[in-house]
């Protein structure tokens, strides 16, 4: 082959390498286009701020199209309805009567996180520290505490653990309480000092009290945490994301047991009784779970029948029995506020 | 880009009038070229793969641990024999564009995989094809190249080869900006960029007839060259530094641990040491080559060392972690395109391919068990004692390699 024939060998190749991606991601992006004007349109309606003073549901919209990854409300009494929008975008939401967490994302070739606290009216009142990949977020009940968990990844295989989380508590008046990993762990008795021990997943159970995951060598449990004694103690092993029920009597949470990796069954742990009942989502669910009454829980479902970004919030019985529906479609990361 | 990386006529030392300015062979600009396209395509995919197995594909940062393993590991025992392959049937070439090959295939493969067991099975693919090219390619620029300047040859390589991973992730963000979530996309596109590095090494890099070739060596003549006298040592002296290297994974752990700026640009870390590496690959190369490789290789460690320490102390700062980041590309930039360097000046030239091959595979397997080690050392007492105790070891290690590698230099001026 002349020099001649192999540069225009290597210039057809070119041509036909460049006309066929940018030709493929053109495709691509005129479907996007066509699939978010044919996406059925979410009713939107209702007044945010009127919702706000009767019993209702936060949680970030996943519907495509306009609206999506920003925050809506919608009645407890008519979840699957029209839902109102406010303004703030969220990867990650939670709210009480008082105020709510937003955790989000500024999107780029860097992705940069920030927490921000709202107050009532949706409005900022104040950023708090977060570092890495919006995971969890939880108010106490009278919104006093804040919790956030991120991931700040581990980028080989020999990483401590794999991952690393961070878990940050902050008292919406101003104190950092700080990263609740530093606290002291106890399981079964003894300390633990390991430095690939992981806390997360908090949910707070009035006063200074808090349960969470912590996780080290591969083993989670259910922790019993004192914000204001610096500790945490085991109470069950095999537990992840807990979630105090309204009553304060049980905790649901996400169960590895002996499924693959990354596969979680819902549960039930009775703290009273200590037993324990696996719920009839029998789908691998990875979400903290929200308490709708003491008798349901509800947690995020990405939809697995289509390559679309979204994921619906589904509702299942506490105790077993009956069968998981959808509670609101196109929504993800709810929170229930009943005044 | 390629005429600032020749010599500028000033920066010469002035060694006499009339001497021609010398250059960098184009076969080795070539490969370099076909790098840089191949890193492109590959740094596209392995930016976007945490992302998309976490968010589309549902699988746990768990699970995603394992599947960086095998990313890890695969590769190292086909290195020797892409090595071997390129020696005994003297056409390097041809086991490269195999290799560049595979990795190319891959990356079309993901439109069609889905699940976990067909994505590991694609990676393993596209790891195998980074083994079996390394060696290979390697004793090709070795054989393009005047011996008296392998260091720099080298570095050239290498820069060029990381210009192309440093320009991937952007591509593949902004293609996730056009078009969200829409990874397919990614997959062509890095497609399309492994294509051209393919038709590039296929159309236009020399079928050089290495001098294994002609000889056609068989495994045992091999063997006796790569486990021979000249290199035992300095094979000891790479695997012992090798078990003291920390991957760069934990050091930009340990960073972030104490440090919220480093914590807030984690994943940019990378680029910081890339920069670095960057602009001191060919600098250190032509440094090598003038004071010798060996003392360049071992001071690279010294950088290293240095970096630990710095990394181990109990607070930090945006000062002291650039500071960080930087001697880790400084270690870089002067073993990474060094150690070749000086390997394939010590092996006859019908094992050249074998002896890199040897090369890097004792240093990626002692700093594969040297993760592992300085893992579980982190689990029970964290990093930063972990730290210091590397540290410790590696402050014993540098003077025994250096008294391992002693008359080195002068052996290869020799060769």
């Amino acid at each position: 082959m002349t020099v001649r024939i192999r540069i225009a060998l290597l210039a057809a190749i070119l041509v036909v390498a460049l006309a066929a991606s940018v030709g493929f991601v053109w495709d691509v992006r005129q479907e996007q286009a066509a699939d978010l004007a044919a996406a059925p349109a979410v009713s939107a309606g209702g007044d945010v701020a009127a919702l706000r003073s009767q019993p209702h549901l936060v949680f970030r919209s996943t519907a495509l199209g306009q609206g999506y990854g920003q925050v809506a409300v919608v009645p407890l009494s008519a979840p699957s309805g029209a839902r109102a929008f406010t303004t703030i975008s969220c990867e990650r939401v939670y709210a009480t009567p008082a105020d709510a967490i937003c955790l989000s994302a500024d999107r780029g070739i860097v992705t940069t996180y920030k927490a921000q606290l709202l107050d009532a009216s949706w409005a900022p009142a104040r950023e708090l520290p977060l570092t890495g990949l919006p995971s969890r977020a939880r108010l106490s009940k009278d919104g006093s505490l804040v919790a956030t968990t991120t991931f700040v990844f581990g980028d080989s295989y020999a990483n401590p653990g794999q991952f690393s989380t961070r878990t940050v508590v902050t008292r919406t008046d101003g104190e950092v309480v700080g990263d609740i990993e530093k606290f002291t762990l106890v399981v079964d008795g003894k300390e633990i000092t390991a430095a690939d021990k992981n806390l997360w997943g908090v949910t707070f159970a009035g006063g200074d009290r808090f349960y969470a995951t912590a996780s080290s060598g591969g083993k989670t449990w259910l922790v019993d945490g004192n914000l204001s004694a610096r500790t945490v103690t085991s109470v069950r092993g095999d537990v992840e994301c807990p979630s105090l029920s309204p009553d304060g009597t049980r905790v649901a949470f996400k169960k590895h047991g002996d499924l693959p990796p990354g596969k979680w069954r819902l549960a039930v742990y009775d703290l009273r009784s200590g037993s324990e009942t696996v719920l009839s989502e029998t789908r691998s669910v990875d979400d903290q779970v929200e308490w709708l009454d003491d008798k349901t829980v509800i947690y995020g479902l990405p939809r697995q029948d289509e390559s679309s970004a979204s994921s619906d919030v589904w509702a299942v019985p506490a105790d077993g029995t009956g069968e998981p529906r959808v509670l609101v479609g196109d929504a993800w990361s709810p929170a229930v506020i009943r005044g | 880009m390629y005429v600032s990386l020749r010599d500028r006529p000033g920066s010469d030392e002035p060694a006499g009038a009339g001497r021609a300015v010398k250059r960098v062979s184009s076969t080795v600009m070539l490969l370099g070229v076909v790098s840089l396209l191949t890193d492109v395509s590959s740094e596209m995919v392995a930016s976007v793969l945490p992302l998309y197995l976490t968010a589309a594909v549902g699988l746990s940062p768990v699970a995603y641990g394992f599947l960086d393993g095998m990313y890890q590991g695969v590769s190292a025992f086909l290195r020797i024999a892409g090595g071997y392959a390129g020696d005994r049937g003297g056409q390097p070439k041809w086991v490269a564009v195999l290799g560049y090959g595979a990795s190319a295939l891959s990356r079309i493969a993901m439109l069609v995989a889905t699940g976990f067991a067909a994505i590991t099975a694609v990676v393993t693919v596209d790891r195998l094809g980074k083994g079996l090219r390394t060696a290979p390619r390697d004793a090709l620029i070795a054989e393009a190249s005047d011996p008296k300047m392998l260091g720099r040859a080298f570095g050239v390589h290498r820069t060029l080869d990381t210009i192309g991973a440093a320009i991937g992730p952007l591509v593949a963000f902004a293609l996730l900006a056009a078009v969200p979530g829409s990874y397919d996309s990614i997959w062509v596109v890095s497609f399309a960029f492994a294509i051209v590095g393919v038709a590039v090494l296929v159309l236009f890099v020399p079928n050089l007839r290495t001098a294994a070739g002609t000889a056609r060596i068989g495994l045992r003549r091999t063997f006796r060259a790569v486990a021979g006298r000249r290199l035992r040592r300095p094979l000891l002296a790479a695997g012992a530094l090798g078990l003291l290297t920390v991957g760069d994974g934990f050091l930009y752990l340990s960073l972030q641990e104490r440090d919220d700026f480093a914590a807030v640009y984690f994943p940019l870390l990378y680029v910081g040491t890339n920069l670095a590496y960057l602009a001191l690959a060919v600098p250190l190369g032509r440094l090598a080559d003038r004071v010798g490789r060996a003392k360049v290789l071992v001071a690279g460690h010294g950088a290293l060392l240095a970096c630990y320490l710095l990394a181990a102390l109990p607070t930090g700062g945006i000062g002291l972690t650039l500071i960080v980041l930087m001697l880790l590309g400084v270690f870089y930039a002067a073993t990474d395109g060094v150690l070749p360097a000086l390997i394939s000046r010590l092996v006859p030239a019908e094992a050249r391919g074998s002896g890199i091959a040897a090369a890097q595979t004792v240093v990626a397997l002692a700093r594969f068990a040297s993760s592992l080690s300085f893992g579980l050392l982190w689990s029970l007492r964290g990093p930063g004692w972990s730290l210091v105790l590397f540290a410790g070891l590696l402050a014993l290690a540098i003077p025994a390699a250096v008294w391992l590698l002693r008359g080195i230099d002068r052996v290869e001026e020799n060769a």
